[in-house]
């Protein structure tokens, strides 16, 4: 009955060294996507993958230190992933339908 | 096993008479009580639906569009739709039926996060009266839907408060689905393992599973239609830059999974009341519990077929269709092992037993005319008519609706310690056969020969249609309403139910009825598979309300 008395003897103590870390980095990411934003040129495609990659790298170190699953049980592991999973699944899928949209040409489409 | 029951006439402590205030109520962190704000308020918000459903249906008795005008009858389809769907269907069988069992049935005290249980009611509170807010000043008119670039640009209904309700009822199902996913991994008794769980479990898992990965989906995608709409920010909208069919995709990604959620729980409740009345193992438990997972799993791949004639690629509609195909075969897997489980079975016609064989027949209708919708040439026909209506109301109403009146039913005597008259249970269980048929059967003959969903003028050859589905929609109606008369009947004058009038298996029935606040006096040990009919469990005496013994069986 740990869990539902809400005392989970297991939970692991991060130093407040590691947030405050944690923190400074996601402010310096911050930083980096409004510069990347005023890259000089139209290199969209790089824009992109710079503030995606950014992106990504923020959201692993919210989900590792600030939602503890770095120090959690497989079990929180697997759940974690699969909410990745099913956000894969729908990227393919839409994905799916926009590149392959104009392979065969509608009336009234360039 | 402990087994703590109380004798006959003896009234013990259980969780209704634990406090009689009405703050012992709205603070209430016991998951039983929980489960009975939730019953009250689905109740209400069914009905609310319902009335909305018998305006669509009056205003359908002829051609011409007489009782409303047109903006009003958008109006009222879409809130009916919208109440139905997302404060009736969705929380109706977990939130009443899961919040009451899960526990029960894991052998716990309670769900993993009670105080996060009664959270989520008052969100579906708040929700639900903000949605009745926006119904109330002007109503929506977008279709439940809200396609953009209608929904975010022209309307001028209140779109922007009911997507704030239906954004906050999102997360009530979501610390619905957590505390279920969370309490049936970490709280299941001793000796109770994966495959000694009630398929009812199973199902929940299965379905709040979808649930946590689903709803922050559609919530977000609301917010944006909110945010376009606001704020004129470019996101679905052509005319600022936005794609309509991304909101499209983004919302069946929630919408289409959403359904099962909704049919799910009540499979679920199918599997218990059909092994229970036919005194035997369900057929292939482990086929049947995989089967909830497959349809969770291959639910979220086939959205698309939702948008085959809106402009999306035709090759991904070929997969899509492919997939969509796909999610029949764990339903079928289901339907096939149901009828096996009856088949040379001890059947006991109880009403429950009677809406199981309803949802049986109703839902195969339902998933069948699913693979029409789902095959790309057929579809192009019957896209937005009211074969699609007829579709989606076999599997909502014949499916969910049957299967929660089964459950209903089934655990009536464990919920209130009474039993419901059997005889006026089956007669109802009778009627709204009779009239769910008589009101969607007509719709897809309707569908196929061309009208479309959404409008109230029609030509005049399609009238004699309309009236048998108007008919069969007040028979439903009455269907609906006996069941309200003759349970709070039985709250007063019903048979006192033992413990186990069923002679059911499983550690709910193992309890009191009503059960104790904490369930279980000492922490039960489960030795044996489930749905162990072959070796005993014979039905138990009932208990009329003198004290008096009467066998009923």
């Amino acid at each position: 009955m740990a869990l539902a008395n809400g005392h989970d003897s297991h939970t692991h103590i991060v130093p407040i060294r590691v947030y405050l870390l944690v923190y400074a980095a996601l402010l310096v990411l911050l930083v980096l996507t409004v510069g990347a934003a005023y890259l000089p040129g139209r290199h969209t495609l790089l824009n992109n993958v710079i503030a995606l990659t950014i992106a990504i790298a923020k959201a692993v170190l919210v989900v590792l230190y600030f939602m503890h699953v770095r120090y959690s049980t497989r079990l929180t592991w697997l759940w974690a992933s699969a909410g990745f999973f099913w956000l894969l699944i729908m990227f393919i899928l839409t994905l799916g339908d926009y590149f392959t949209r104009h392979w065969v040409p509608a009336i009234g489409w360039e | 096993m402990s087994v703590t029951v109380a004798k006959p006439g003896e009234v013990r402590h259980n969780y209704l008479n634990a406090g009689d205030t009405v703050l012992s109520w709205l603070l209430t962190t016991d998951h039983k009580r929980i489960a009975i704000l939730y019953l009250v308020s689905v109740s209400f918000f069914f009905l609310v639906g319902g009335l909305l459903a018998g305006l669509i249906r009056l205003e359908l008795l002829t051609p011409q569009g007489d009782l409303m005008t047109s903006e009003n009858y958008n109006r009222v389809f879409t809130m009916h739709g919208v109440v139905m769907i997302f404060l009736f269907l969705i929380p109706v069988i977990p939130a009443v039926l899961g919040n009451f069992l899960v526990p029960l049935m894991v052998g716990a005290r309670d769900l993993a996060f009670p105080r996060l249980n009664l959270a989520s009611w008052y969100l579906y509170m708040a929700g639900g009266l903000i949605a009745t807010w926006a119904m109330v000043t002007g109503g929506v008119d977008t279709g439940w839907t809200f396609y953009p670039p209608y929904s975010s640009s022209y309307s001028t209904s209140q779109v922007t408060l009911t997507i704030i309700g239906a954004f906050i009822i999102g997360f009530s199902s979501i610390a619905t689905g957590i505390n279920f996913i969370v309490t049936i991994h970490k709280m299941r008794a001793p000796g109770l393992t994966w495959f000694r769980l009630p398929l009812f479990i199973w199902a929940h898992y299965a379905t709040s599973v979808i649930i946590v990965l689903g709803t922050p989906v559609v919530a977000i995608t609301l917010l944006l239609v909110v945010a376009e709409r606001v704020f004129r920010l470019g996101i679905f909208d052509p005319a600022l830059g936005g794609d309509p069919i991304l909101f499209q995709h983004l919302f069946w990604f929630y919408s289409h999974p959403a359904v099962y959620i909704m049919v799910l729980p009540a499979m679920g409740v199918i599997s218990e009341v059909v092994s229970c009345f036919s005194r035997k193992r369900v057929f292939g438990y482990h086929f049947v519990a995989f089967s909830s997972v497959a349809i969770a799993v291959i639910g979220f791949l086939v959205w698309g077929h939702h948008m085959f004639t809106t402009g999306q690629s035709v090759y991904a509609g070929m997969v899509f269709s492919l997939l969509s195909f796909l999610v029949a075969v764990p339903s079928a897997v289901k339907v096939f092992n149901w009828t096996a489980t009856m088949y040379k079975g001890t059947i006991d016609l109880r009403a429950p037993l009677l809406y199981v064989m309803g949802f049986i027949g109703l839902f195969v209708i339902g998933g069948l005319t699913g693979l029409f919708l789902a095959a790309l040439a057929t579809d192009v026909h019957l896209q937005d008519t009211y074969f699609v209506v007829a579709h989606f109301h076999y599997i909502m109403v014949g499916g969910t609706i049957l299967g929660y009146m089964a459950g209903l039913h089934f655990w009536w005597p464990k919920i209130t310690g009474r039993m419901y008259p059997e005889g006026i249970a089956k007669l109802t269980a009778l009627v709204i056969f009779a009239g769910f048929n008589l009101t969607f059967l007509p719709q897809f003959v309707l569908g196929f020969l061309g009208m479309p969903r959404r409008y109230h003028w029609y030509p005049e050859e399609w009238q004699m249609l309309h009236v048998m589905s108007t008919a069969g929609a007040f028979l439903l109606g009455i269907g609906f309403i006996l069941p309200v008369f003759y349970l709070l009947w039985s709250l007063r004058t019903g048979a006192l139910a033992g413990p186990n009038p069923w002679g059911a298996t499983g550690l709910e029935w193992k309890v009191d009825s009503p059960p104790i606040t904490h369930n279980f006096e000492q922490t039960p040990i489960v030795t044996e598979e489930p749905y162990a009919y072959d070796n005993h469990h014979e039905p138990e005496e009932v208990f009329s309300g003198t004290g008096a013994s009467t066998t009923k069986r």
